[in-house]
Order: structure tokens, then sequence, then C-alpha cells
């Protein structure tokens, strides 16, 4: 489980691969039609798909010639959870600062005194 | 606290920026916020994840001043934090962060604090890390709690 989180961490972390895989959020597509709009080689975009693949974020079909490659929809869904739960993290953070300032009264903080 | 309006928290992670941006209105006037932001008094009562002790150990609210504190967890964990107030003003607090067990990463955290109507505040605060693989591990570091060691630690970023 840690190597697949580095791997999906390590693959997103790269703007090509970020775009590649937002263009396959829309649809599957072929090593060619994905190279298309880069400035690269066909074989640099196979090595971007290999690591994304690694992570388990896109696959390749086996049989059909043109072997698109689709989006791992499911492991990329983990992005929504992660930020998910990261807000519902801050939002107790909020929660717990929220009783804190219906218990506060108006006089001015002693400790701050002058500042700012 | 009569007929509370629901105040929830938004999360934005900007694809292209090592960014996170919080958002949270309060039904408390700026002043107020500011100090439940700042008072050392009232930091530790809010501060830090769920079940955690929060311990203040230098705690100096001026632009230029410093903090420290550390975080004891249920099973009697024991991490520090610290880092610099770059500026206090009454509508911007601008700080670093750093937690201690990974002291290479630092996080520059702007909290903007807006003044709304009936007396009410809207809070954003903008960190700011080094790369999107350090900004994304912050974000899944909730996720990963319990299931990888390595992580596990990084949850007190959070």
């Amino acid at each position: 489980m840690t190597d697949q989180l580095s791997r999906v961490f390590a693959a997103l972390a790269d703007p090509t691969r970020r775009d590649i895989v937002a263009r396959l959020s829309a649809g599957d597509a072929t090593v060619n039609e994905l190279a298309a709009p880069y400035d690269v080689s066909v074989q640099a975009v196979s090595k971007h798909l290999k690591v994304l693949s690694d992570a388990g974020l896109v696959s390749r079909s086996k049989d059909a010639q043109r072997r698109p490659c689709h989006l791992e929809a499911e492991v990329f869904d983990l992005m929504t959870k992660w930020i998910e739960r990261y807000r519902r993290q801050a939002e107790e953070r909020f929660s717990r600062l929220d009783a804190v300032l219906a218990a506060m009264d108006d006089k001015p903080n002693r400790a701050q005194g002058a500042a700012s | 606290m009569t007929a509370s309006t629901k105040n929830t928290t938004t999360v934005e992670a900007d694809p292209n920026l090592p960014t996170i941006k919080l958002v949270r209105e309060f039904d408390a006037p700026r002043e107020r916020v500011h100090r439940a932001w700042t008072d050392p008094e009232l930091v530790p009562r809010w501060l830090g994840p769920h079940g955690t002790t929060i311990e203040l150990l230098t705690w100096d609210t001026r632009t230029g001043g410093s903090y420290r504190y550390s975080a004891t967890d249920c099973d009697g964990n024991k991490v520090y934090f610290f880092g610099s107030f770059h500026e206090i003003r009454a509508d911007r607090l601008v700080q670093t962060f750093t937690f201690e067990g990974y002291p290479d990463g630092v996080s520059l955290d702007t909290l903007t604090l807006e003044e709304l109507d009936g007396g009410r505040t809207r809070a954003t605060i903008l960190s700011l890390v080094e790369n999107l693989q350090t900004r994304d591990m912050i974000l899944a570091s909730g996720m990963a709690k319990g299931v990888t060691e390595g992580y596990e630690k990084l949850d007190q970023l959070l």
C-alpha cells in the first residue's frame, strides 16, 4: 500500500501526466492521440503512461488493435476521497473553534496587550 | 447563537500549484476570531487533530515572532511543530509551519480574515508547500493513517 500511494503521488506530481489523466477522464485514447498535442515523442508519452499504469491509474486494453488507454476512475477517486477526508478534519478543528468563539467575551486580551 | 447558519469548510487543491486553500465562515466578529487564533489561552482548545493535547512552548504572536508547540495523542505519542510569525495584522496572519519529524518541509500559511455582514467573519487559509508531491502527501496523510507507518507521521501535519 505504501508503494502504491508513493507511485500515485509520484505519477500525479508531473504536469504532463496530470494533463494525460485529465484528458483520459473525458474518454479512452490511444498513445498516438495522447502524444499529438505535446512537443515530445510518442516514446516519451509511452514512458509517462508506463508510470501512470504502474500506479494503477491507467490501464491498456490487451486485445484491441488500437490498445486504447483507459483511466481507472476508482483509483483516481482516491484524490477526491483524500480531499474530503482532509476537509472533514479541518471542519472538526473549526467546529471546536466555533465553540471557543461562542464562549469568549468581548474583553480585549490582556496577554496580547497593544500588539499590532 | 440564534438560528446560526451552518458554516461549512471548503477545500481547494489547485491541480497545478502546490497549495491548499481552506475557507470557513464564523459567527463571530473579526477581532474575536483573530484573538481565538492568537491568544495562548484559547489556541490549545481548538488547534490540532481530534484527541490530541496541544502545549504551547513558545508563542510570540508578533510580526517577526516565533512559536513552537507539542501535540500529544491519546497513546502518549508527542510530536513538535514550530515556525515564525512573518506578519500579524488585524486582517492577515502569515506564518511558516514545520513538523519537526519532517524538518525539510515548510508550509507558508496565510490566514486572511474578512469582515462580513452581521458580525460574521470569513477565514481563508492558503498553505503553500515546496511541490505538488508534498501537497498531495499532506492531503492524503489522513487517508493513509493506520495503513502505512511511512505516512502516519505526516498525518500530524494536518
